[in-house]
């Protein structure tokens, strides 16, 4: 453990460029915390029937800190998100090698003997396509706590309140809980999605390109959401924006065929990548 | 034409070459002609309905009336009614939906939710969407065999009801599983990644965001039990019934009874049936009167089913 630590600490090498190649905001907020691991992906390998979909991938995920996927379509980069919370236990003829040791448990997420709905309890995901039930704002929201028991209407409507607080969408839809969750704005959608998943307090939350499907503006708001996620939340974000992973990501995990190419501080991989192969997509050379 | 050609050089006289244009005017007249043939065809249909319903609207109307509808059965034309046909046919419905909703939606979310894809699964969706292709009478047969003899349910509403369940069954699953194919699976998977497990998926969304469908599918379904005569007559329905069968809602405790279903009875097409066939022509007013009864009854449960699709549609759009 303490050398995957000394590894994510490790300071990046002398610097190749002296320009960044894609531009990270001044003044950036971000600050590279003492590490804590909240996952290790050891040897994970992914199978789709006999079609490898991901090869060998190790990396550790960082606790509360926001880590990009990023890489060309078809890399694998969602697959191996959908690895955390089990997604593909749904389709028939998938397989899973190696591990994803969530700490400080110390399980195996993707171990033979553990539940895939235990798994989903306490790793969140949102989708692409903002997809809220179409039931009421609060119904919405109250859902995963509802599968997680709680039924008392004044507990419901506390955390219910807390996790739209959370996903910077209380003060839009406070006075209309009621009312059709299918109403709301794509922007908004994608806000109560978060808003969904943060309810149960999940220990990692997964986005899956959550802003593909928005106009900027409401993309500029989840990104500044995700950024704020990060003081109670693991992020793992899967993006084919660049931009996007180098705002707000800390660290950034570029994939290529399956493969797990480069890991490394956000900073280092947009400023001074040591793989050729990262350095051609996120200059736009293929992808 | 050639004038203002002159004066704007850059944009051609004609978008597309001499050819191209004798090609697309051809392909513009066949469309034309398929509108003609469609709406042809359309209204030929249309009206043959129209003719047919009023010409048993005209030919019943001396019957039309409150004593129509109150009065047994009788000998003399004049003073019979269609009171036991047609509570017997509510009645036969009751029982049709009581054992073809639970059982056609429990079928259609086994086949689409639970059930793999293996050879299994295959062989009995084939069957499924055969079995809506068997002729009514066999149905008859094998419920004159089973529910009448072996399970000695008798000549009753329970086993018209039966009868006419597996009959429409087909129809009932295969509109249900198009209605829960059509929850997308991105609503599935917000379920399944807040941890609900294959049972809360199903109970809390596909079945109630596809409800709209599958009630349209029943509906649809018992608009076409509702004419059935051929299996009802197989089972031995009477066709001369004096009197009803038990209420199921009584003024004592319990309130409810179930001794109906084992109750005789007759519906309304074996009562046309049983008027048609009669050689005095006096009857022949009454058969008319009670297909127009028959058909308002079928185009109302359409009607119904058209009007549960347009709100849950207005309720749900994805």
């Amino acid at each position: 453990m303490a050398t995957e630590s000394d590894s994510l600490t490790q300071s990046p090498s002398a610097a190749k460029h002296a320009a960044p190649l894609v531009s990270v905001p001044k003044n950036d907020t971000r600050t590279v915390r003492a590490l804590q691991i909240k996952a290790l992906v050891e040897n994970l390998n992914f199978y789709y029937g006999e079609k490898a979909a991901l090869k060998n991938i190790n990396m550790p995920i960082a606790d509360k800190q926001v880590t990009a996927l990023i890489g060309p379509s078809g890399c694998g980069k969602s697959t191996f998100l959908r690895c955390f919370n089990r997604m593909h236990d749904l389709q028939a003829d998938t397989r899973y090698e190696g591990s994803i040791t969530l700490q400080p448990d110390n399980i195996n997420l993707i171990g033979k003997g553990v539940d895939p709905i235990e798994v989903r309890m306490r790793i969140g995901m949102v989708f692409q396509k903002p997809n809220p039930f179409p039931k009421s704002i609060f119904e919405n929201v109250a859902y995963g706590l509802r599968l997680h028991g709680l039924n008392n209407r004044i507990q419901l409507a506390e955390q219910v309140e807390q996790a739209l607080r959370g996903a910077a969408l209380w003060d839009e839809v406070k006075d209309r809980l009621q009312e059709s969750a299918l109403a709301l704005s794509g922007g908004q959608m994608q806000r109560l999605c978060i808003a969904r998943a943060l309810a149960t307090k999940p220990e990692i939350l997964l986005f899956d390109e959550p802003t593909s499907a928005l106009d900027p503006i409401a993309t500029a708001k989840i990104e500044e959401l995700i950024s704020t996620l990060r003081d109670q939340v693991t992020v793992l974000i899967v993006t084919h924006n660049m931009q996007q992973a180098a705002r707000v990501s800390d660290y950034t995990a570029f994939m290529y065929l399956g493969e797990l190419v480069e890991f490394d501080e956000a900073t280092k991989i947009f400023t001074n990548p040591s793989k050729k192969a990262t350095e051609d997509y996120i200059t736009g050379r293929y992808g | 034409m050639s004038a203002s050609n002159a004066s704007v050089s850059h944009i051609p006289s004609k978008l597309v070459a001499d050819a191209a244009m004798k090609s697309l005017q051809r392909h513009k007249l066949i469309d034309q002609l398929f509108v003609i043939l469609g709406m042809t065809i359309l209204f030929a249909s249309l009206l043959t309905l129209a003719v047919l319903f009023l010409d048993l609207v005209r030919d019943g109307a001396p019957r039309f009336g409150w004593d129509f509808f109150t009065n047994f059965p009788s000998r003399n034309a004049q003073r019979a009614g269609i009171l036991s046909a047609w509570v017997g046919t509510c009645l036969v419905m009751l029982a049709t939906v009581c054992v073809a909703m639970p059982v056609g939606v429990a079928a259609a979310v086994y086949l689409e939710e639970y059930a793999p894809k293996n050879i299994f699964t295959a062989i009995i969706e084939i069957n499924v969407t055969n079995l809506a292709g068997v002729p009514s009478i066999i149905y008859g047969l094998l419920a004159l065999g089973l529910f009448v003899y072996k399970l000695e349910l008798g000549q009753s509403i329970a086993s018209a009801g039966l009868t006419l369940a597996l009959l429409i069954l087909p129809i009932v699953i295969v509109a249900s599983r198009e209605a829960i194919r059509a929850v997308p699976r991105n609503i599935r998977e917000a379920a399944y990644a807040l941890g609900a497990t294959r049972w809360e998926v199903t109970a809390h969304h596909v079945v109630p965001y596809s409800s709209g469908g599958i009630l349209t599918g029943l509906i649809i379904g018992l608009s076409r039990a509702i004419g059935e005569t051929a299996p009802i007559i197989t089972i031995g329905a009477l066709a001369f019934i004096a009197f009803l069968p038990t209420p199921p809602i009584g003024s004592e405790f319990p309130y409810l009874s179930f001794t109906w279903l084992s109750d005789p009875f007759t519906v309304m097409p074996i009562q046309m049936f049983n008027w048609v066939s009669r050689p005095d022509t006096a009857f022949q007013v009454n058969a008319a009167a009670a297909g127009a009864v028959l058909l308002v009854m079928t185009l109302a449960m359409n009607g119904i089913a058209i009007y549960v699709r347009y709100r849950f549609r207005k309720k749900i759009n994805w």
